[in-house]
């Protein structure tokens, strides 16, 4: 049998993260397939609804990332993810997910090292927890 | 709805790790799909041809196209839409390059990953809304930050192109590093000679409005409608009356007692001062931090400066002004530091009279520096001179980049040395000699020939300077020891210690390396990601004066375009509310950081002012009813994304 590949929807900005991204592929630093990119204009415009759409349509973990506390394009949109997604997790675990399978994650346009290392890491602490199963919550 | 899909193979950058054919097999089945194809290269002429014929036989509403980063060629696609008449927000870009083929081998995994990359697209496509961009009028000014030799050029470009500029400069001379030089590579022109006229030029232009000794303190607005705050540091002199006579510094209680940065603190100079005698604007200083009046409230049993100002100008009670300016426009040229060797023991600097920088070799030799030129160390003149490249530089643990002009200055001050004394033993301890500009390599050969010893060695290779009764030995692994009388260390360019605070008023991103990043390093090396804010000289990475100055001159040109045009369109990505969705709980409007939000106390509701709203989403993603929308990252839009990468 295939080793299990967990699905990954990574949602990130367009001045750091997504750049950041960027850089790792003019770099060429490879990384695991699992992650698909979502652009947003800033961390601070995902939605904790559009996490859990992405844990119930299939998604085994999900990426935001955002820039550096200070480097925010729009001054303060990461810290508001910051909060989001702390929450987020919070809920996560009273209905009875793992809070690890949602990942909060500053990377800079310069860090495209760091992206190809933090989507390397979320794969394989993903492969550990296994597939999401929320039939088992239902 | 009809979707038309174009996936590009770009080359092979894409196809050899994409299976692009079957890519396109898949898609076509997707929902809305009129037509999909693939280029070799969707961005060249007969790919964009395609797409604009489909649109116009078929009738597309939305158009896809997955090839390289948005942030590269998002701009491009939506132009080829626009023309052939669908809004450009009805388009929509996949990046199936940086994101795919680029970081991926297997190919049948990369292959499905730009399938769910497309079917997310295509999904989105379908909730995709025109949206109307806006012209804004442009302040026909600008700003230039920073008034070394890339700042002057820069300010003089666009002065001369018809505009108003206010150069902004935190020291109280014009001049930056330049000034500080002796002379220049290859051509060994004099650095100021070839600078002052400039500076000069600079003061008296009729568009510039200069104010040294000044800092931003804070940028506010959008291309075309900066409002930018600048800190005017007091001098305690009135420049209007000050006629740089110099009797002040004379008169000073603490003449000959204060260290002259200008001079790298190798001389001192008094607590009011110029800080060279070709200073732009020929005004005099009060260094606050030394100065007995202003750290103790007195001085002696008498001002003497006061006592010696035959003009008056001296005025101890002056404040810190802000003055705010409004431009369209920015360069940011704020330069660079010098590599600080005394963090590095080994080169035993500081410990060592006889160790010196580059830039304190500049200062030694140049006729108006603090030995007036004689190049002596503890009153004698060296018999032994060892320059060591790379300090600083090259060095992974540190500043990984090369410096670019380290070479060049070391072969110049060598020649220097040579030219002054002719029988001195000359070496320099190198690794790879970087002589790539015009001239470099011809300048270094003649070099070559002037008796000079270059010693090759491994970046990794130890080297140690330690000092002992008659100077000092030089140590390096795989040569014999040097007893030198002098070691220059060819110091590399660092990032502006405060580049970090720059930035992030400027807001404009660091690269890795701690200088200002490009938005893109071939096709937009002059931009930042801030629309309207453009990079010059040394701050944006170590260049040499002929490439300082070139950059400073097309930072110019892209800095005056908008101005000259007048009008600039900016994004089309804001809020919008329903008011009927509003409840009035006001949840949004702290969450904004441009205070685009107002409640609306008469009907208990907000209202946007989408001028000041930047497009972040931030308030969308927060209320609570659904009253905001997010134009073009609507939740209806992300939704659909996510469902259509997921469901393949």
């Amino acid at each position: 049998m295939d080793e299990y590949e967990p699905n990954i929807i990574g949602f990130l900005c367009n001045w750091c993260s997504y750049a950041g991204a960027d850089l790792a592929g003019t770099s060429r630093i490879s990384y695991p397939t699992n992650i698909k990119i979502i652009r947003v204009m800033c961390s601070g415009r995902v939605d904790p609804a559009f996490v859990l759409e992405a844990l119930k349509k299939g998604a085994d973990g999900v990426l935001v990332s955002g820039c550096h506390f200070g480097e925010c394009h729009y001054k303060s949109g990461n810290y508001k993810a910051n909060r989001r997604i702390k929450l987020t997790k919070k809920f996560l675990e009273e209905m009875g997910i793992n809070p690890n399978r949602v990942r909060f994650e500053f990377i800079s346009a310069s860090e495209g090292n760091r992206f190809a290392e933090v989507v390397t890491e979320f794969v394989d602490e993903l492969k550990e927890l296994g597939p999401l199963s929320l039939q088992l919550i239902q | 709805m009809k979707i038309g899909v174009y996936v590009c193979e770009c080359g092979i950058n894409i196809a050899a790790t994409v299976d692009v054919p079957e890519v396109v097999e898949k898609v076509k089945s997707f929902p809305n799909v009129e037509i999909c194809r693939y280029n070799k290269y969707t961005c060249s002429d007969p790919g964009q041809e395609s797409i604009r014929k489909d649109i116009k036989e078929l009738n597309l509403d939305r158009v896809v196209v997955a090839s390289c980063s948005p942030r590269m060629h998002e701009p491009t696609f939506r132009a080829v839409v626009e023309e052939t008449g669908i809004n450009p927000y009805c388009f929509e870009m996949v990046n199936i390059r940086e994101h795919v083929s680029w970081v991926h081998k297997d190919k049948e995994k990369a292959t499905e990953k730009a399938v769910a990359l497309i079917a997310g697209a295509v999904a989105r496509a379908q909730f995709l809304e025109p949206l109307e961009r806006k012209e804004v009028s442009v302040i026909p000014k600008s700003l230039v930050v920073g008034g070394g030799i890339a700042g002057i050029q820069a300010a003089l470009e666009i002065a001369t192109d018809g505009f108003q500029v206010y150069l902004v400069e935190q020291s109280p001379s014009l001049g930056g590093r330049m000034a500080q030089l002796d002379k220049t590579f290859p051509t060994l022109d004099c650095s100021a000679c070839i600078l002052t006229p400039k500076m000069v030029d600079v003061a008296r232009h009729p568009n510039i409005e200069l104010l040294t000794y000044s800092e931003i303190e804070k940028v506010d607005g959008y291309i075309g409608n900066f409002k930018v705050t600048v800190k005017k540091k007091p001098r305690y002199v009135d420049t209007d009356k000050c006629v740089g006579c110099g009797l002040c510094a004379e008169a000073c209680r603490l003449k000959g007692r204060v260290l002259n940065e200008f001079d790298e603190n190798l001389s001192k100079r008094s607590a009011i001062y110029i800080p060279f005698p070709q200073a732009v604007p020929l005004k005099y200083t009060i260094d606050s931090n030394r100065c007995n009046m202003l750290r103790f409230g007195k001085c002696g049993d008498e001002l003497l400066c006061v006592e010696a100002c035959e003009q008056n100008a001296i005025d101890f009670e002056q404040k810190e002004e802000f003055v705010e300016l409004d431009v369209g426009t920015i360069v940011v040229a704020t330069g660079y530091d010098n590599f600080d060797p005394s963090n590095e023991p080994k080169y035993g600097y500081k410990e060592n009279p006889n160790v010196i920088t580059g830039m304190e070799f500049e200062r030694l030799v140049n006729a108006a520096g603090p030995t007036e030129g004689h190049l002596e160390i503890n009153g004698k003149e060296p018999e032994n001179v060892v320059f060591i490249q790379c300090v600083g530089s090259r060095d992974k643990e540190g500043h990984e980049y090369c410096s670019r002009v380290c070479c060049m200055y070391t072969a110049k001050q060598a020649h220097m040395v040579r030219d002054k004394f002719p029988d001195a033993i000359i070496s320099v301890y190198f690794t790879d000699v970087r002589a790539f500009g015009k001239g470099f390599e011809e300048f270094y050969n003649r070099v070559l020939d002037e008796d000079i010893n270059y010693l090759r060695r491994e970046l990794d290779d130890s080297i140690e300077v330690v000092g002992n009764e008659k100077g000092v030995i030089v140590k390096a692994e795989g040569h014999p020891d040097i007893h030198a009388d002098l070691v220059v260390l060819a110091t590399g360019l660092v990032p502006k210690s405060d580049n970090k605070e720059i930035a992030r008023k400027l807001n404009i991103s660091l690269s890795g390396d701690g200088f200002f990043m490009e938005a893109h390093p071939k096709l937009r090396p002059l931009d930042t990601f801030t629309d309207g804010v453009f990079l010059a000289g040394c701050c944006q990475s170590p260049k040499d004066i002929p490439d300082a100055v070139a950059q400073a001159s097309g930072a110019a040109v892209r800095a005056a375009s908008p101005l000259a045009q007048g009008k600039v369109v900016v994004e089309a990505i804001t809020a919008i509310i329903d008011e009927d969705l509003c409840s009035g709980c006001r949840i949004c409007e702290n969450l904004c950081a441009y205070t685009a939000l107002e409640f609306v106390s008469d009907d208990k509701i907000m209202k946007i002012n989408d001028v000041l709203c930047k497009g972040c989403g931030s308030c969308a993603a927060a209320c609570p009813t659904g009253a905001i929308t997010m134009k073009h990252y609507s939740n209806k839009q992300v939704l659909a994304q996510i469902g259509g990468i997921l469901n393949q």
